[in-house]
């Protein structure tokens, strides 16, 4: 392992300060993502500052009915959190879907959203990649691509976002709170993550140093109906092939409001807005839900073993969507 | 007055709480003052030569001792040579050892390798070493290497021929009523032990001691010298906890050399630890295989041929396959067979057993032919394999020593409630689910030590007793076993008997491998235990003050820690008052037993049943098994509780190798593309099912004590009967393994 120095930062202010002054520092959370790419050389800091002390990992209900998650609440206590449970089935169920039980301990939700790729290529310091090493190429064009992405990719990445809870994020129009040395200020969930193009190794507007301090979730009555279908190889402690976030509101046998996220096919978590424009006012059935998976997977690109995925997509938005218009006009998780 | 019986009874394992409380020395465990750490260095082309190597930088970092490439590597005394560690000799993993010269021959071949007082600098300089190359083009994969397919002379390390036949399958088949022809493939596997291969390397003058994770460490202490070019008996090899191997710890590979020869360079204790990623190309794995079985029947769906063929990818060095046909013609009365292996050479390191290999592949492949042979002639798939079955040994007419399979089909039918099931496919729905049952048969051959097994007794004046052999027990149960037929032998109850194992300096046994080494460790106790109780029992009736001065050592009866009569037993005495009127610390005896070799009377082989029930999301691809139920007849049981594990751990291995493993090869490049545990998929916790698993012990005639073994039984057929279960399931046969979610898309 390459040698770095360790710190730990007593309050947000000053992590902020040395980690925003230093692009040679990285902060340390959950370490769940972080600590592998240490070991593996992908991650090459001089420093890593531990911010585990910092008193931001509280979550809160806010008036109006939304949640307040702290940047450093650990992925099971948002997952286990009544307020989350009750108004946001969705996340409680991406989140308990993710990961390990012993991973979901450690992780925090801002790490989460910090998390990186799971392409064999990027771990990989002898193959090319252009997120790793800008202009270097992609390996995984033309490489074993079965777990890549088919939305949002470029010819410079096709990394999938591996997030669960993002996607679930995503869907739920949830907002982004940071802290940066010149400020604080927030960021849409959709707008937080950004496509590969050609900066893959850009994954956030964001600056180096600045903090996620909390996710802000907003109440929704269609997100009382929401629901989390995971696709994957085997039950549990495994990426998605396929996953998709839906909160659902039908009125009168008709599509209300709706939302949806994807998972397991995009380069970042996809809210699934030409779907959700299909299905505004269609009749709650079928039909509708196949005509607006469609529409969204139209623009899905495949490789070379991956193309799979995005009939799978489709399929997986289509059960989603009928499970959660199943689930009536109120429903909750456990 | 006697003790019961121990053999058989559920024991808990000796090595558990160890183990379960980590006290338990894993081979990376041992750390002597002023250890240092190794770190390989691994070539990232499949084929190629290394033209230059820059230690510089590496050489720079604080702490490094020495950086070691093919330009100063010590020179291995002899060529190595692959013999399988069965055989009890040096038992090299591969005709190759690395670092001797600047060729290539696969990818993650170690081409240098990085000595420093830590882990963590060691693993830095590694980064630092730079390596250049001439990299060609590697030939890899099946797609790849087909056409240079050739027929070997043998196979398996030359255990094997290239070629089996009995009758004439060619005109069999072309007179068939009835041809069931399949192609199949079977992507690559790796065994994926939770305990990394290491060994710590310690010299003392002249005089190495090896502590490494292996299944055999007198195979350690032999292929170790024969490298180095010392004598064994200046070898001594540790391996006492070892966790979990499947195969990958069966042949010595080159790291016990590599840090041999480290602590040498460096005159200082040497670990290395392979990492996870080198576990992928460090200790062989079962190989990509491409099958064609052709099968003859009758309308009625009796058998009349069997085809089978098997192409496969082998190494540059050696015509290694794992016997994936034989099977096939062992397994049911047919009158004409042929088997044969093709392979092409590859830029690959030299594949090797993994569990069951050979039958875990060759049957998934048989018995799925078997299912689909059952539904043309519209058969029960059981009822077809009854029609079929083997009363000798197909091909020679023996006798079977024991076999019991069609107890285990019809125990296993009772148990998993197969009677009445509807054979129509794709008609039962369980919400989003279809769902369907499918079976096969198990079989797995009965392998026997080829040299003397040998085991010490000790009985303490205490009454208690030490019994030691060789041998690792690396999660089997072997330790365990051992007391309850040292026990037995002694007339001691379990908790009065002690085991020591893992260590050549103990009595020779052969390496745990072939499901053979519960059999032979077992004999060879078992031995000691009855030479011991013979020598207790002649100084007894010797004695003019014991109970039994006089007496006909042959009507003297052990039990309960006491020597009696048979037909007065409370005429005897304690074991304790014998030897203390003798003023004896203690006696031992040295147990032998020598295998009889191949028994030329007999047919031999393990059977058994698998059964499994399946729930399959077609719109989503999903396959989940839903329950299982294995019967097994591996002969005698020695512990319920132990076989009950590893036959368990065989069958849900099963669900792994039908639904998730596989190695994939980078395209062009040659290199494993998904070598951690988070791409390369098991099944979890969350993949289990009920699984129900129960034995038949049928007499067996030829196998020591009558065990034939329950390390591999358990995987073989499993996955075919998944695999047949979803066909009932679906209506789809599906002949490639692993069973994808994108392959049961496409099969809609």
């Amino acid at each position: 392992m390459r040698p770095f120095a360790y710190t730990r930062a007593a309050d947000v202010a000053a992590a902020v300060a040395e980690v925003g002054s230093d692009p040679g520092s990285e902060y340390l959370a959950g370490g769940t993502t972080e600590v592998d790419m240490l070991r593996i050389g992908v991650a090459r800091p001089r420093r890593v500052v531990d911010i585990n002390d910092l008193p931001i990992s509280g979550i809160e209900e806010l008036p109006g009915g939304g949640v307040r998650l702290g940047g450093l609440a650990r992925m099971s206590d948002a997952a286990a959190h009544p307020a989350v449970r009750g108004r946001f089935p969705v996340l409680a169920q991406a989140l308990e879907k993710g990961a390990s039980a012993q991973l979901r301990n450690m992780a925090s939700m801002g790490g989460n959203l910090m998390q990186r790729v799971r392409c064999a290529y990027f771990r990989d310091g002898g193959a090319a990649c252009n997120k790793r090493a800008p202009g270097s190429g992609c390996a995984a064009l033309g490489g074993v691509d079965r777990g890549h992405a088919v939305l949002g990719t470029s010819e410079h990445c096709i990394a999938t976002h591996p997030s669960d809870a993002a996607v679930a994020l995503t869907a739920l129009d949830a907002t982004v709170h940071l802290r940066g040395r010149a400020g604080e200020r927030s960021i849409a969930l959709d707008d937080f993550f950004l496509l590969p193009g050609d900066t893959p190794e850009r994954e956030h507007p964001i600056e180096h140093g600045e903090l996620i301090t909390a996710i802000e979730i907003p109440a929704s009555e269609e997100a009382r109906t929401s629901h989390y279908l995971k696709v994957r190889d085997r039950e549990s402690y495994e990426f998605a092939l396929a996953s998709a976030a839906v909160a659902l509101l039908v009125e009168d046998g008709r599509v209300a409001r709706v939302r949806i996220g994807l998972g397991g096919v995009a380069t970042k978590p996809w809210r699934a807005r030409r779907a959700e424009a299909a299905l505004a006012g269609a009749p709650a059935e079928r039909a509708s839900y196949e005509r607006a998976a469609a529409e969204e997977l139209a623009a899905a690109v495949p490789r070379r073993m991956n193309a799979f995925k995005i009939e799978l997509a489709r399929r997986t938005m289509v059960r989603a969507l009928e499970t959660t218009a199943s689930l009536g006009a109120r429903g909750g998780t456990g | 007055m006697s003790t019961a019986p121990q053999i058989g009874l559920p024991l808990d394992r000796v090595d558990g709480h160890a183990k379960v409380t980590g006290a338990a020395r894993y081979s990376a465990e041992y750390t002597p003052p002023g250890t240092a750490y190794a770190v390989l260095v691994c070539a990232p082309i499949a084929s190629g030569r290394v033209t230059a190597v820059d230690a510089g930088e590496a050489l720079s970092v604080t702490g490094v001792l020495a950086v070691l490439s093919h330009l100063d590597m010590p020179r291995i005394a002899v060529r190595p040579n692959l013999v399988p560690s069965l055989a009890g000799a040096a038992a090299h993993g591969q005709s190759f050892f690395p670092m001797q010269d600047d060729r290539v021959h696969y990818a993650g071949q170690p081409v240098a390798m990085v000595v420093a007082d830590t882990l963590e600098r060691a693993g830095h300089a590694a980064e630092l070493v730079r390596v250049d190359y001439a990299e060609e083009p590697p030939v890899v994969t099946i797609e790849d290497g087909r056409d240079r397919a050739y027929e070997p002379e043998r196979i398996f390390g030359g255990f094997v021929p290239g070629r089996t036949e009995y009758g004439d399958a060619a005109s069999a088949l072309a007179e068939a009523e009835v041809r069931i022809d399949g192609a199949f493939h079977l992507a690559p596997n790796h065994h994926n032990p939770i305990e990394p291969s290491a060994t710590t390397a310690v010299w003392e003058d002249s005089h190495l001691t090896l502590y490494d994770a292996t299944q055999g460490p007198t195979a350690t202490r032999l292929t170790v010298a024969e490298l180095l070019g010392v004598p064994p008996s200046q070898v001594r090899v540790v391996s006492e906890a070892v966790g979990g191997s499947f195969g990958c710890k069966a042949m010595i590979w080159h790291h016990p050399a590599l840090a041999a020869f480290a602590a040498q360079y460096v005159r200082a204790p040497v670990r290395l630890s392979l990492t996870r990623e080198q576990m992928f190309h460090s200790c062989g794995h079962r190989e990509e295989q491409e099958h064609t079985l052709e099968l003859g029947a009758t309308r009625d769906g009796v058998l009349t041929a069997i085809r089978h063929r098997k192409l496969s990818p082998t190494s540059h060095f050696d015509d290694w396959a794992e016997p994936s046909v034989g099977p096939s013609g062992r397994m049911y009365a047919c009158p004409n067979f042929q088997g044969v292996y093709n392979l092409f050479r590859a830029d690959t390191m030299t594949p090797t057993f993994m569990r069951a290999p050979g039958e875990a592949s060759g049957m998934f492949v048989l018995e799925t032919a078997m299912d689909e042979l059952a539904y043309r002639v519209g058969a029960d798939p059981l009822e077809l394999r009854l029609r079929n079955y083997a009363e000798t040994e197909p091909g020679t007419g023996r006798p079977w020593s024991g076999k019991g399979l069609r107890e285990c089909y019809a125990r296993g039918a009772e148990l998993f409630g197969w009677a009445g099931r509807d054979p129509e496919p794709g008609i039962r729905r369980d919400g989003n689910q279809l769902v369907g049952t499918g079976m096969a048969t198990a079989f797995y051959p009965v392998y026997g030590a080829m040299n003397p097994q040998r085991a010490r007794a000790r009985l303490h004046a205490d009454g208690r007793a030490v019994v030691e052999t060789g041998c690792s027990d690396f999660g089997t149960g072997v330790g365990t076993v051992m007391r309850q037929v040292a026990a037995d032998a002694l007339g001691l109850s379990a908790e009065s008997v002690e085991v020591r194992y893992g260590d050549t300096d103990l009595p020779n046994t052969v390496a745990a491998v072939g499901s053979a080494g519960s059999g032979a460790v077992s004999a060879a106790v078992h031995a000691a235990g009855t030479a011991l109780r013979d020598r207790l029992i002649a100084q007894a009736v010797a004695d003019e003050r014991s109970p039994l001065h006089g007496a006909d050592p042959a009507g003297v009866r052990v039990g309960g820690g006491r020597m009696f009569l048979a037909d007065r037993p409370d005429t005897g005495e304690d074991y304790t008052d014998l030897l203390r009127r003798a003023m004896a610390f203690d006696v031992e005896a040295l147990g032998e037993w020598n295998p009889p070799g191949p028994q030329g009377e007999y047919g031999t082989g393990t059977f058994g049943a698998q059964f499994a029930e399946v729930g399959v999301d077609p719109d989503l691809g999903l396959v989940r098994v839903r329950r299982m139920t294995g019967v097994f007849a591996p002969g005698r049981v020695l512990n319920r509780k132990t076989a009950r594990s590893q036959l368990m751990g065989g069958m849900l291995w099963g669900i792994g190798q039908a639904l998730l493993e596989a190695t994939h090869v980078e395209p062009g490049r040659g290199r494993w593309a998904n070598a951690s545990m988070a791409d390369y998929l098991l099944p979890v916790n969350a993949d289990a099912p009920d699984v129900q698993v129960e034995t038949v012990e049928v007499e067996d005639r030829a196998a020591p004590l009558g065990v034939k073994g329950v390390g591999e039984i358990g995987l073989v057929g499993a996955a075919a009967a998944i695999a047949n279960a979803v066909f009932h399931a679906t209506g789809r046969r599906f002949r490639d393994l692993p069973i994808t979610v994108e392959a049961v898309l496409a099969a809609e």
